[in-house]
């Protein structure tokens, strides 16, 4: 990434920074034109490609051209001579179409791979750059990255390559034909461009509204049919079902009859593009006679004006498909730039050093007025926060779901910056300070920790790649995960599976606190622990895992009250808000949240 | 995957209808394909001998008319396809829906709400609910290509190239030979090179998706990456990883793009020596310009249709393997026993409802699991009482109120019921719909249908009016936040509820079970995953809903049940009207551990004493030896019930263990 200008279509990703903020004038562009702007380093290959392509077509045409003209020459009967280059052109040509369009597709193909190797790499780095994953659900996000991201391999190979191809060879078709006859070529011309272009546009147009009613009578129908499957235990304990399920057969029906109605509009394409060919060709036969009745042309220029027409159509052919791609993959485009114009939620730093101060001064973590939101138009996620968590000690933030809890975790790993008030660790402000300073001094278990499908030694390691097996069992040892660990087959080397679905919930937790520890941080932050775990392991996990944060400063984030009477001080907060603050006793001792909840 | 699915062809109607359309749209546009060649050739040929406009004249309005002709056949065709295609998805749709929810009601996920202590049904390989719905829906839409790009075409592949190589035989048999050697070639060549790559493509997709699920995996991870600043060094293993990833792909696509050049060049080359052929024999005088032109337009057109439907093969097959799918669902067996023994619906409660339940030696094992869910289980629950069912995970919780619901039945052992006044009969001999009108359930996580407020909460009792309605919502502690909300009760929760919270969610379905006014209710944890400020407006909403009515409440820490089913004075809105229903008792009095030596308690509860290792089977309470001398109910003198002030049986805490026959196996 050291080019050293702006790329002028997609912005952020040439420069050599990529986490810069994206120009206003880049980001109202066609998601379609940045989307090709992204393929620009390999112009050279999707260009041969072009170039193979249009050879491809171009040999389908051209052999029918020569041919004719060969038939039409060898009907006066001259001497051979007169037919060997045809002869060996033909058969060149016949030769020539499979070979060009198998390498064109292994051109285009490779180009659009490495495009999108590219891409990746590229978008990977703008997100780590920018970080908004306050801004999207993890599942939209995957989504958006993954899907659409290859969105960008449709374009290159079927919504870029075949109208470039189309071009070319109906440009140099029409030339060619020109040179045969003028009104032949202009002829030509006007049917490949309502073929290649009008007809597409158009359905397009016509398309747009049964699209829209299709949409909406699939989403009713999908709506419906989500209820029936997976409501169908409520639906059945409740007798319900045989209600439910002729509602989905209405919104079935509606669904049928709309596409039905449509499919008179919808079949008008082929119809059209069968009409147009057939006019052309008619056409060029009609004016060809008449140019051969008055001598305008000679008898063989009309077989080949005739028979050409009639093969050129092929250049057009894959064209109406591509009007349908496009569409679908400004979409993919549009959700794709989405999320990498988001601008960095953090401010750049203006300080370094914070790992001297927290040596001198310890890892006590101390919030003054901290409001937080996550966009000018947004409420506040946290409005007005203060506590403490002085060095080696224990606190918990507990309060409903949306009570601004996580929107604290991902201020204190700095994903966030707050709007007004401070976070201050050991004395310095860590806004001040860049994130990887902060997060080598900050960590903990997130809310989701994500489990790499991979080894549990791979796993662990992430946080201390140096890290020796003697480390990583102290570690294991710590949050109770050394026995389990040890009872796999593989031990270390045991592979977790995606997202650790060969482990259990509690470990899951557990692996995610060993790897905080291994990064020998000082503050810990554990974000809602528990939340996924069932009744049974709840009460284990949060033993352990504050056994284990025993010594580090740590903020314990939760919405129930598993394990609160062992930590130091608990604040209860709402709506942004602290509402109480005191021990699990004092709390429990006065009137409040705290005591009702807990009753 | 095969051309022409015959189970297709033989499930819905619209398709032989389809079907037949297309070979007559085909033969149709084989004649004008014809029609228009020998045209073209004989008027090229004519102005070549001279003819002009006023003798040609005739042929040049041929080719108008063969033109107009094959648009409208197009188009017909076209647009009859998607005709047929949104019939044909409907009949699919509609078999798969009456399949997935038909049968007495049994529905894939055997263990109610799905997600509790058992888990899904264990039916090995079924697709989730999720995705038959893409199935249905998206997935069947691609049946649209399928039908009218494809079929069409499969069904001029079949006439077209025929009818060529007769004609041109006819013309010039010479010309007819090439075509008939080379047009085999075409299926026989793809087919070995189909063969020939096959397990070496397989291989490289595996590779490939192994690759696609680690960008995946990282970008999923990319916030944990960031906490522990390694994300900024993934992106060299990403570089690296799509690297691989272009290089293993282009392997795979060398290799699949073979038989489509196998086609091109096979049908190209046989074009150009068809040509070469023909103009040579012109040359030599050994045939006639016009038959020559004739030949070289129709030699395309014998390869044309198979070029076609070979590029649109893959396109279309997703349709199609969308429609195997939903056969694949539709010869999946259902539920877990045999149908169609039980007597015909009645539409009235069954009385036995508001009566004693018991449970003798029951057991189940879901299909494809080897641990059973529920084992040797005896227990008698008299009409009135409540019973708090606490335990493990696994113990068979979920899987005792799904028996109870008849979601599933017992593997082993039965269940019986009897009405007020009655005798004892098995619950199988009542039908399961009449059974269930006398029952309100809430699941661990009930489900919200994509209807008004009011519609879900009268879900089970649908003629409900808008007050009963209210009446529910007020006592389920729903009224408050419901009138809150935009359109009040009207509004429509959106997909899963998605509008509401999990706890108002919980309230919306206890509002639900209070409108059914069921004598029977069954409460599967409803305060698990709640914070604790919903979880408290909940316990009220169970209070109430308890009360007066015979109710088996699966609860993990069953402390605050008993206090809250317990008017102590500390919840005077318990106390208030129906008090007199709910046995009392201090909560100081329980749990009484009984004695696992004590022939009375073994009995009841799940009697997995697990051989030596016997310690409590069952914690039994409710106004002391007298509810103890109950939980033995099924030995028990009858009538004891009756001895009872105020009729009301009190409150038991029934605690399951998990079988013993676990194989050790962990989740």
């Amino acid at each position: 990434m050291t080019a050293k200008h702006e790329d002028p279509a997609t912005g952020f990703l040439e420069t050599a920074d990529p986490g810069a903020p994206v120009p206003e004038r880049v980001r109202r562009r066609d998601p379609l034109r940045r989307m090709i702007a992204l393929a620009r380093p390999r112009t050279g290959r999707f260009a041969l490609g072009v170039l193979l392509g249009a050879a491809a077509t171009g040999s389908g045409v051209a052999l029918l051209g020569v041919a004719a003209w060969m038939l039409a020459v060898a009907a006066d009967h001259p001497p051979i001579t007169a037919l060997s280059v045809a002869v060996v052109a033909t058969r060149a040509l016949g030769v020539s179409k499979g070979v060009t369009r198998y390498l064109e597709r292994l051109v285009t193909h490779d180009a659009a791979f490495r495009t999108l190797a590219e891409v990746r790499v590229r978008v990977y780095e703008r997100l780590a750059a920018t970080e908004p994953f306050g801004r999207f659900r993890t599942g939209d996000l995957v989504s958006r990255l993954v899907n659409d991201t290859e969105a960008t391999l449709d374009l290159l190979v079927r919504g870029l390559t075949p109208p470039l191809v189309s071009v070319v060879t109906g440009g140099a078709t029409v030339l060619v034909l020109t040179a045969v006859y003028v009104p032949g070529g202009a002829l030509l011309a006007a049917g490949l461009l309502l073929a290649g272009l009008a007809v597409p546009l158009a359905m397009a147009l016509l398309g747009r509204g049964p699209g829209k009613r299709q949409a909406e009578a699939r989403g009713a129908l999908s709506t419906t049919l989500v209820d029936t499957l997976h409501g169908a235990p409520d639906l059945v304990a409740y007798g319900a079902m045989d209600r439910q399920v002729a509602r989905a057969h209405e919104a079935d029906e509606v669904l049928t009859r709309v596409e039905q109605r449509d499919s008179a509009v919808l079949g008008l394409g082929a119809g059209a593009n069968a009409l147009i060919t057939g006019l052309t060709v008619w056409g060029a036969l009609f004016l060809g006679v008449l140019a051969v009745g008055d001598g305008t042309i000679s008898a063989v220029s009309l077989a080949v004006l005739v028979l050409t027409t009639l093969a050129a159509f092929e250049i057009v052919a894959p064209l109406p498909a591509v009007a349908g791609k496009l569409g679908a993959i400004r979409a993919s485009g549009e959700r794709l730039f989405g999320v990498l114009d988001t601008p960095a939620q953090t401010a750049p730093a203006r300080e370094e050093g914070l790992a001297d101060k927290v040596a001198e001064e310890g890892s006590s973590v101390s919030v003054r007025g901290l409001r937080v939101r996550y966009g000018p138009e947004e409420p506040w996620a946290l409005d007005g926060v203060d506590l403490d968590v002085p060095e080696g000690e224990t606190v918990a933030v507990i309060g409903p779901s949306g009570a601004g809890k996580s929107t604290l975790a991902s201020v204190l790993l700095r994903f966030l910056d707050p709007a007004e008030g401070c976070v201050e660790l050991g004395g310095a402000d860590i806004t001040a300070h860049p994130a990887d300073e902060v997060r080598a001094l900050v960590s903990g278990v997130p809310q989701d920790p994500h489990v790499f499908a991979s080894t549990v030694r791979e796993n662990l390691r992430l946080a201390r790649p140096d890290a020796t097996d003697d480390d990583l069992w102290e570690a294991l040892v710590r949050v109770s995960l050394a026995d389990e660990v040890r009872a796999m087959p593989r031990g270390l080397d045991t592979e977790v599976g995606t997202h650790g679905t060969g482990l259990s919930g509690g470990m899951v937790q557990r692996l995610a606190l060993a790897r905080a520890v291994l990064a020998s941080p000082r503050v810990l932050v554990l974000d809602e622990p528990t939340a996924h775990l069932d009744a049974d392991t709840r009460d284990a996990v949060v033993a352990d895992l504050l056994d284990a944060a025993e010594g580090y400063s740590t903020l314990l984030i939760t919405h129930d009250l598993t394990g609160l009477d062992r930590v130091d001080r608990i604040h209860v907060v709402r709506e942004g808000r602290v509402l109480q603050s005191g021990t699990h006793t004092e709390l429990l001792a006065q009137e409040g949240w705290y005591r009702d909840v807990a009753g | 995957m095969k051309p022409l699915d015959p189970r297709l062809v033989r499930t819905a109607s619209a398709v032989r209808l389809h079907l037949g359309v297309s070979v007559a749209a085909g033969v149709l546009t084989t004649g004008l394909i014809l029609v228009q060649a020998w045209l073209l050739a004989r008027t090229i040929t004519g102005a070549w001998d001279g003819e002009g406009i006023d003798t040609l004249g005739w042929a040049v309005a041929g080719v108008a008319a063969v033109a107009v002709a094959r648009a409208v056949l197009s188009y017909v065709s076209e647009a009859s396809a998607l005709y047929s295609a949104a019939r044909t998805k409907s009949q699919l749709r509609r078999r798969l829906v009456a399949h997935v929810t038909g049968g007495r009601g049994r529905v894939w996920t055997a263990g109610p709400g799905g997600d509790g202590d058992e888990g899904d049904s264990g039916d090995g390989g079924a697709p989730k609910a999720g995705e038959l719905v893409t199935l249905a829906t998206r997935g069947l839409d691609a049946l649209d290509d399928y039908f009218a790009r494809y079929l069409p075409q499969l069904a001029l592949a079949a006439i077209v190239p025929f009818a060529v190589l007769a004609v041109v035989f006819w013309a010039d048999w010479i010309s007819g030979v090439v075509i008939l050697v080379t047009l085999p070639l075409i299926p026989i060549f793809m087919a070995l090179i189909g063969m020939h790559t096959q397990a070496r493509t397989d291989k490289q997709w595996r590779l490939l998706s192994r690759l696609g699920g680690h960008f995946l995996d990282v970008v999923e991870g990319l916030p944990t990456l960031a906490v522990f600043r390694r994300a900024k060094a993934q992106a060299a293993i990403i570089r690296r990883v799509g690297e691989q990833h272009r290089r293993a792909t282009m392997g795979t696509l060398k290799v699949a793009f073979l038989s489509a050049f196998a086609l091109e060049l096979l049908s190209t080359l046989a074009v150009a020596l068809v040509a070469v052929e023909v103009g040579l024999r012109l040359l030599g005088g050994h045939m006639d310009y016009q038959t020559a032109l004739l030949v070289l337009i129709l030699a395309p057109e014998a390869y044309l249709p198979l070029r076609e439907v070979g590029s649109r093969f893959h396109a279309s097959m997703e349709g199609v393997a969308a429609a195997e799918g939903v056969f694949a669902e539709l010869d999946r067996k259902r539920g877990t026993d045999s149908e169609g023994e039980e007597p015909a619906p009645s539409g009235t409660p069954a009385p036995a409802a508001s009566g004693d339940l018991r449970f003798e030696g029951v057991g189940l094992t879901y299909p494809g699991r080897e641990r059973p869910a529920l084992e040797g289980l005896d227990l008698t629950v008299r009409a009135g009482e409540h019973v708090l069912l606490t335990g493990p995970s696994g113990a068979g919780k979920t899987t005792l109120l799904s028996l109870l619901l008849r979601l599933n039945e017992p593997g082993t052992g039965r269940v019986s019921v009897r009405a007020p006044g009655g005798e004892w009969e098995p619950l199988s001999a009542i039908p399961a719909e009449d059974w269930r009108l006398g029952i309100a359930w809430v699941p661990q996580h009930p489900y919200l249908f994509d209807v008004s407020v009011a519609d879900n909460i009268r879900l089970g009792a649908p003629d409900a009016t808008m007050e009963q309605v209210r009446a529910a919502a007020r006592a389920a502690e729903a009224d408050t936040f419901v009138s809150e909300l935009p359109h009040g009760y009207e509004t429509r929760l959106g997909e899963r509820g998605a509008r509401l919270s999990a706890g108002q969610r919980q309230r919306i379905a206890l509002a639900r079970a209070m409108c059914r006014d069921a004598p029977l209710v069954l409460l599967d944890e409803p305060t698990a995953h709640l914070d604790p400020e919903n979880a408290a407006a909940v316990r009220t909403a169970v209070a109430r809903l308890a009360r007066g009515r015979t109710a088996v409440i699966v609860a993990h820490d069953p402390g605050w049940l008993t206090q809250a089913l317990v008017p102590d004075g500390t919840h005077p809105e318990q106390t208030s009207d129906r008090a007199g229903h709910v046995r009392t008792g201090g909560a100081d009095e329980l749990p009484a551990p009984v004695d696992a030596d004590d022939p009375a308690g073994r009995r009841t509860g799940q009697t997995r004493a697990a051989g030596s290792a016997g310690t409590r089977a069952e914690r039994a309470r409710a106004g002391g030896a007298d509810g103890a001398r109950h939980a033995t109910g099924a030995d028990g003198p009858e009538g004891v019930r009756a001895d009872r002030a105020g009729g009301a049986p009190g409150l038991r805490v029934v605690e399951l263990r998990v079988p013993s026959t676990d194989g050790g196996a962990r989740r």
